[in-house]
C-alpha cells in the first residue's frame, strides 16, 4: 500500500532523512519510532505530498507522491504534529468544512461526520468552539478530520501526545480497530506505544533507519551483549569460525572486505584480552580493537529512559513526558 | 459544494466570528459617512454664499463637490484598511499550522487562492454596499447625475479588488500578520507614489508607462464618469497578476 524507496531529504546542507526505505502492506499498522528530530515528520510530510523528497521515490496505493499528488491526497488521512484545527469554528462546522474539501456532500457528508463524531466520542462537544476545547479534545478533532473520508491510508504524527491515560487507551484501541481495513503509519517517540498497537516497528535515528522488525523480534534482538570490533591485517578465510573457539564468544560477524570483525559476548564479560592474545598467537596482524555500542541500543536507551520507576509503562510513560 | 465554495463559506464564517470585520467595517463606514457629511456641509455653505452674492438660487453640482471628493478621499481610506482585512488570509494558516492541512487536502492551490480572495472580496463588497445609503439619502433631497456616481462605485470596486489581491499576495509570503499588513501598505504606497514620479517624468514614454502603472489616473477617470477599457483592463490584469504571484508563492512552499 505504501512503498518508500531510498528517499533522501536535504534542507540546504542539513540532511533530514537519508536513504529511507520501507513498505507498509494493506491493513498493516506500522510504527515509526525515534527520538525527536529523527526525521519522522519529514518522512510523513513527503508521503502526504506536503513536500517532495530530494531523491528517491514514494508511492501510496500505487500512485507516485511527487507526480500524482492529487490521487495520493485523496487516499490519505493525515494528522500532523499540531492538530490542524480552526479555533473560530465549532467542531461540527470544522468537520463539515473538512468533509467538503475532501469532496463529500449530502448524505455521504452526514454519514462521515456522524461516524467520526461517534468513533471519537465528540458528540458532547459538537457545537462548541474549538478554541474552548482542551488539548485532548483538539487532538481527537484532528483525528476525526483524518478519518472523515474513510481513507485507505492513515498517517498519524504522534497521535497520542497531550492526551490523558484514559484517552490514550481509547485512541490506541481505535488505531487497533483500524488495522485490517486501513494501512496506518504512526510516529511516536515512546517505545511502549509502538509495541502496543503496531505489527511492525521501524526505528529511525538521525535520519536513517536503524532497525525494522516486529515488536517481538526487536526485543529478542535487544538481548543485551557486549560487542567489540577487531580489524586484522591478514585474517585467514575461516577467521569467523576460528574466533568462535575463543572462550566466551557468542557471535561473530564480518564486513564485506573480511578484515573487520564484530564479536559478541555475554553482557558483563570482557573478552578483549583473550581475543587479542588469540589473534597475536596466530599472527593475523592485529591492527585495531575497540568496544562497540550499537546504534540501535543507543536509540532504545533514549526512547526508554522515561520508563524508570513507573509500574505501568504504557500509560505512565506519557504522563511523565515533560 | 466545490472546494472553492467550501473555502469561501469557511472564510466568511471566520471573518464574522472574529472582531476584525466589525472593527474594519465600522471604521470604513464611519469614515465614509463623516467625509460625506463634511463635503455636504461644505457644499451647503458654498451654496448659501453663492445665493447671497447672486441673489438667486444657484445650481450646485453635487457630483463635483460631494461625490468626486468623497470617492477620491476613499482611495486613501481603502489603502489603510484593506490590508487589515487581508493580512490574516494565508499568514494565519502558516502560523497555526493549518497550512499543512490545506496543502495535503485534495484541493488545487488555485482553489485556495480563489476561495480566499472571493471571501474577502465579498466582505469588502458588503461594506461598500452599505455606503450606498449616502447617495440614496441625498437623492431624496436633491438632484444629481447618477452616472458618475455609479462609475465611481465601479472604480472603488475595482480598486478594492486590486488592493485585496496585493494584500493576499503580501499575506502569502510571511507567517506574521503584521509583516503581511505592512508589506501591503508598502506596496500600495509605492504604487500610489508612482503617479508622482510619472508626472515628474512628464510627457515622455517613460512617464506614460510609470503613470499607467499607478492606480491614481485610472481611478480618476472612473470617478469623473469616464469608463475606458484601458482602465478596466489595468485593474483586472493587476488583480490577476497579484493573485497569480500569491499562487506561485504558496505553490513554491512545497519545493523548499
Amino acid at each position: 500500500m505504501i512503498e518508500v524507496r531510498n528517499i533522501t531529504k536535504r534542507y540546504g546542507h542539513l540532511t533530514a532523512i537519508d536513504r529511507v526505505t520501507f513498505r507498509v502492506e494493506k491493513g498493516e499498522v506500522l510504527a515509526f519510532l525515534g527520538p525527536n528530530g529523527a526525521g519522522k515528520t519529514t518522512t510523513m510530510r513527503i508521503l502526504t505530498c506536503f513536500m517532495p523528497a530530494t531523491e528517491g521515490s514514494a508511492h501510496v496505493a500505487g500512485f507516485d507522491c511527487a507526480d500524482q499528488a492529487d490521487e495520493v491526497k485523496k487516499r490519505i488521512g493525515y494528522l500532523p504534529e499540531t492538530p490542524p484545527v480552526y479555533q473560530e469554528l465549532t467542531v461540527f462546522e470544522y468537520l463539515s468544512f473538512v468533509g467538503r474539501l475532501r469532496g463529500l456532500s449530502g448524505a455521504d457528508l452526514t454519514i462521515g461526520m456522524d461516524r467520526v463524531i461517534e468513533r471519537l466520542s465528540l458528540g458532547s462537544v459538537r457545537q462548541r468552539l474549538i478554541a474552548n476545547l482542551s488539548r485532548g479534545y483538539r487532538q481527537r478533532v484532528g483525528l476525526a478530520q483524518a478519518l472523515i473520508h474513510d481513507p485507505p491510508v492513515l498517517i498519524l504524527d504522534e497521535p497520542t501526545v497531550g492526551l490523558d491515560p484514559k484517552q490514550i487507551i481509547e485512541i490506541r484501541e481505535l488505531i487497533k480497530s483500524l488495522a485490517g481495513s486501513h494501512s496506518v503509519i504512526l510516529s511516536t517517540h515512546i517505545l511502549p506505544e509502538a509495541t502496543a498497537v503496531c505489527q511492525r516497528v521501524v526505528i529511525i535515528n538521525g535520519g536513517r533507519i536503524v532497525a525494522e522488525d516486529t515488536p517481538d523480534q526487536l526485543s529478542a534482538r535487544l538481548r543485551r551483549s557486549e560487542k567489540i570490533s577487531v580489524t586484522l591485517k591478514a585474517p585467514p578465510p575461516d577467521a569467523i569460525n576460528r574466533f568462535r573457539e575463543v572462550a566466551g564468544v557468542e557471535h561473530v560477524l564480518t564486513t564485506p572486505d573480511s578484515h573487520t570483525f564484530l564479536i559478541e559476548c555475554a553482557l558483563g564479560r570482557d573478552i578483549r584480552e583473550e581475543v587479542a592474545r588469540f589473534a597475536v598467537r596466530h599472527d593475523w596482524g592485529l591492527l585495531e580493537m575497540k568496544p562497540v555500542s550499537m546504534t540501535l541500543e543507543d536509540v532504545f536507551l533514549r526512547l526508554t529512559q522515561h520508563e524508570d520507576g513507573l509500574s505501568r509503562p504504557d500509560i505512565a510513560t506519557e504522563v511523565a513526558q515533560p | 459544494m466545490t472546494p472553492v465554495q467550501a473555502i469561501v463559506a469557511k472564510e466568511l464564517r471566520s471573518y464574522f466570528v472574529s472582531p476584525i470585520v466589525y472593527v474594519v467595517g465600522g471604521v470604513f463606514l464611519l469614515t465614509f459617512g463623516f467625509l460625506a457629511y463634511l463635503y455636504i456641509v461644505f457644499t451647503g455653505a458654498q451654496a448659501i454664499q453663492l445665493m447671497q452674492m447672486q441673489g438667486s438660487t444657484a445650481q450646485i453640482n453635487l457630483n463635483d463637490l460631494v461625490f468626486r471628493n468623497l470617492f477620491t478621499s476613499m482611495r486613501f481610506v481603502l489603502l489603510l484598511i484593506l490590508p487589515i482585512l487581508t493580512m490574516r488570509l494565508l499568514a494565519e494558516e502558516r502560523k497555526l499550522r493549518t497550512f499543512e492541512f490545506l496543502m495535503t487536502a485534495p484541493v488545487r492551490t488555485s482553489d485556495i487562492i480563489v476561495g480566499k480572495f472571493v471571501s474577502v472580496y465579498l466582505v469588502f463588497l458588503g461594506m461598500l454596499l452599505m455606503t450606498t445609503l449616502v447617495p440614496l439619502t441625498l437623492a431624496l433631497f436633491s438632484d444629481f447625475d447618477w452616472y458618475p456616481v455609479l462609475t465611481g462605485y465601479l472604480g472603488l470596486t475595482l480598486l478594492g479588488g486590486l488592493f485585496l489581491a496585493v494584500g493576499l499576495f503580501a499575506s502569502s509570503i510571511t507567517e506574521n500578520q503584521i509583516v503581511a499588513a505592512f508589506t501591503s501598505f508598502g506596496l500600495l504606497l509605492m504604487c500610489w507614489l508612482l503617479a508622482g514620479l510619472g508626472s515628474l517624468l512628464g510627457d515622455t514614454s517613460a512617464g506614460h508607462v510609470v503613470s499607467y502603472l499607478s492606480f491614481m489616473e485610472h481611478f480618476d477617470h472612473l470617478v469623473r464618469g469616464l469608463v475606458d477599457t484601458k482602465d478596466l483592463l489595468y485593474y483586472v490584469s493587476g488583480t490577476v497578476l497579484m493573485l497569480f504571484l500569491a499562487h506561485r508563492i504558496v505553490d513554491s512552499s512545497r519545493w523548499k
